[in-house]
């Protein structure tokens, strides 16, 4: 191993609580990072510290910013790290949650799972995590079908066959929403990858799914780098080929589907969070996993920072912030797909 | 050492080999020849467990390796393929650390014995020096000592290697095939080789199999089979075959010539 091997974590998590840091900072109120950064330490067990900062900081920081803060912070680990073992498990550099249709999937199976409007606040919860996942399969399912020439997935008809899936999925979503009460009416800005709602129970509600979803991608690391050399060579290097890329699906679309669950669709963070950790520290698996997530926390709170200045003080769903700056990535990816010295 | 058993294989309902049996013991190179579409590369994929033959069986010390796990089978049988289209941006010890995954737990954790191993596989291939390069840089030659390189660090006793020579040039053909030889002789490997080339064949192996539309046409010493009669009947081409000024192995010359001595197109 090279002697580096510690620092991309290092950079990367300065950046992440830099990230956090300003992200509970920012709102309509203003709190300066150092008053939020001793209001944290504030509730770690044993700290003396003064609270003499105003009341109302203390109802903002703790019963708004910070769960929407863990929300998008979350939100952005599952879509990095799931866009990363996407890429890795078809071999294909444009594999992203959202281009390969897996987000309008869990998108339509989540509003299906609020349309139903399961009783009780609390299962309920719970339980949108679960259809969103349901959408999930269905629509990589139908979408790796479609794509899937021979034994291997070509990068047009992956991306051909995901933006068709998508756009029905999206379609549906669109139409039960309209259809419905005002309730879910206001699922219309989740869609953009505004959160569905606020406050601490969406983020408690996600945190299993992802922990379990991120737990299983960041084990993957050598299996995924002993994938890159086809499928053959991964059989007779003693991986179980069909059975290996089925579980590391599964585990990549519960990751996504526990997002969209409770922040929307939110497109590219998948697409190109793994692929500037790729360019800036090799393809190695093991890596590139745990990189991404951080990474992709970080990129999505600094989107989402952004989304609450633009327009200040309204807030933007995050997932416009987003589409906006990955697509010309991604037009960018597409247009050197052909010279792939660092995949 | 590798022992096949009858094995019949079938693709789309043809039968692709047919009944093929070989036997390689230990320290042996068996070339496997044949014109091309007589089932040489499916044997390969057969043997390492890609393709479920329909009949026979593969056997490694007293194991039928048709009926165990991809991971066991990984213990016993390692596979250099031919180098196209690797992961460019791997590094070289990343790629070789790759043989080592049917020792690895499901964490895919390495530990310091499994260092060692691609230490050692990359000094047996001389690719120490390029341990931290990556793979896309290399000549089609280093990266051909790569996979050699990954299948030694698997640390089977049997390695199959499907025509690895076909796109180097003379001398990294020769280069590989001496190292190859050098290697089977001091670990004691079985090997089974497809070759393409007959006289690098009849150079470096120690037995050669004749395939012919997926049945062993025939197998023994170089000489035995690489014979005049054997390949013009086969190739449908008159072949003569004389003998190596310094090895005294059989050297192949295509006779391209007509009987009215003018060369034919």
């Amino acid at each position: 191993m090279p002697a580096n091997t510690i620092r991309p974590y290092l950079l990367l998590f300065a950046l992440l609580a830099l990230a956090l840091l300003l992200s509970v900072a920012v709102g309509a109120v203003f709190i300066p990072p150092g008053v939020v950064a001793r209001m944290l330490a504030s509730l770690l067990p044993g700290a003396s510290i003064v609270a003499d900062w105003p009341e109302s900081f203390a109802a903002i920081v703790f019963q708004i910013r910070l769960p929407h803060t863990a929300l998008i912070a979350l939100t952005g680990a599952a879509l990095g790290g799931s866009g990363a073992v996407y890429q890795g498990v078809f071999r294909n550099p444009l594999a992203d949650p959202y281009l390969i249709g897996v987000a309008s999937g869990a998108g339509l199976g989540a509003v299906l799972g609020l349309a139903l409007q399961w009783p009780g606040q609390w299962a309920g919860l719970y339980l949108v995590p679960v259809a969103a996942f349901i959408g999930a399969l269905l629509t990589i399912s139908i979408v790796y079908y479609l794509a899937r020439v021979g034994r291997s997935v070509p990068t047009t008809t992956l991306i051909l066959a995901g933006v068709a899936v998508s756009a029905f999925a999206t379609s549906l979503s669109s139409f039960l929403m309209l259809r419905s009460n005002e309730e879910l009416r206001r699922a219309f800005s989740w869609l953009l990858g505004g959160a569905i709602m606020g406050g601490w129970p969406p983020v408690v509600a996600m945190l299993p799914y992802i922990v379990l979803g991120l737990t299983a991608l960041v084990l993957s690391g050598h299996t995924l780098n002993v994938l890159q050399f086809g499928e053959e060579q991964a059989q007779q290097l003693g991986i179980p080929v069909e059975r290996t890329k089925l579980l590391l699906i599964l585990a990549a679309s519960l990751t996504t589907a526990a997002a969209v669950a409770f922040s929307g669709i939110i497109g590219f963070i998948g697409l190109i969070v793994p692929h500037l950790v790729r360019f800036t520290w090799g393809p190695d698996y093991r890596r590139l996993v745990p990189l991404s997530i951080i990474a992709g926390s970080s990129a999505l709170l600094l989107a989402d920072i952004l989304a609450r200045i633009i327009l200040a003080p309204q807030a933007l769903p995050v997932g416009i912030v987003t589409a906006m700056a990955g697509a010309p990535f991604f037009l960018w990816i597409l247009r050197r797909a052909k010279d792939q010295a660092y995949w | 050492m590798l022992d096949l058993r009858s094995l019949t294989v079938a693709y789309n309902g043809e039968d692709i080999l047919k009944d093929v049996s070989l036997h390689i013991t230990k320290g042996e190179i068996l070339a496997v020849i044949g014109p091309n579409g007589a089932g040489k590369s499916t044997l390969v994929r057969t043997v390492s467990g890609v393709i479920p033959p329909k009949r026979g069986q593969v056997w490694v010390d007293g194991i039928n390796m048709v009926s165990v796990t991809p991971i066991q089978r990984a213990r016993y049988l390692a596979v250099v393929p031919q180098a196209r289209q690797l992961p460019a941006a791997f590094t070289v010890r990343q790629t070789v650390l790759l043989g080592r995954t049917p020792y690895l737990g499901w964490l895919g954790r390495t530990s310091r014995a499994d260092e060692a191993q691609v230490d050692r596989a990359l000094e047996h291939t001389r690719l120490t020096g390029l341990a931290e390069r990556r793979v896309g840089e290399l000549s089609g030659g280093e990266q051909q000592r790569v996979l050699l390189a990954r299948a030694l660090a698997q640390d089977t006793p049997v390695l199959l290697l499907d025509e690895p020579t076909t796109h180097l040039d003379l001398e990294h053909q020769s280069n590989f095939l001496n190292l190859l030889q050098t290697l089977v002789s001091q670990k004691g490997l079985a090997v089974l080789v497809v070759l393409h080339d007959l006289n690098l064949a009849g150079l470096y192996a120690d037995r050669v199999a004749l395939l012919v539309e997926g049945r062993v046409h025939s197998t023994g010493k170089p000489e035995a089979v690489l014979t005049s009669a054997n390949l013009s009947a086969i190739y449908h081409v008159p072949v003569s075959v004389v003998s190596h000024p310094d090895y005294g192995t059989p050297l192949v010359l295509p006779d391209g010539r007509s009987k009215s001595g003018q060369k034919v197109n």
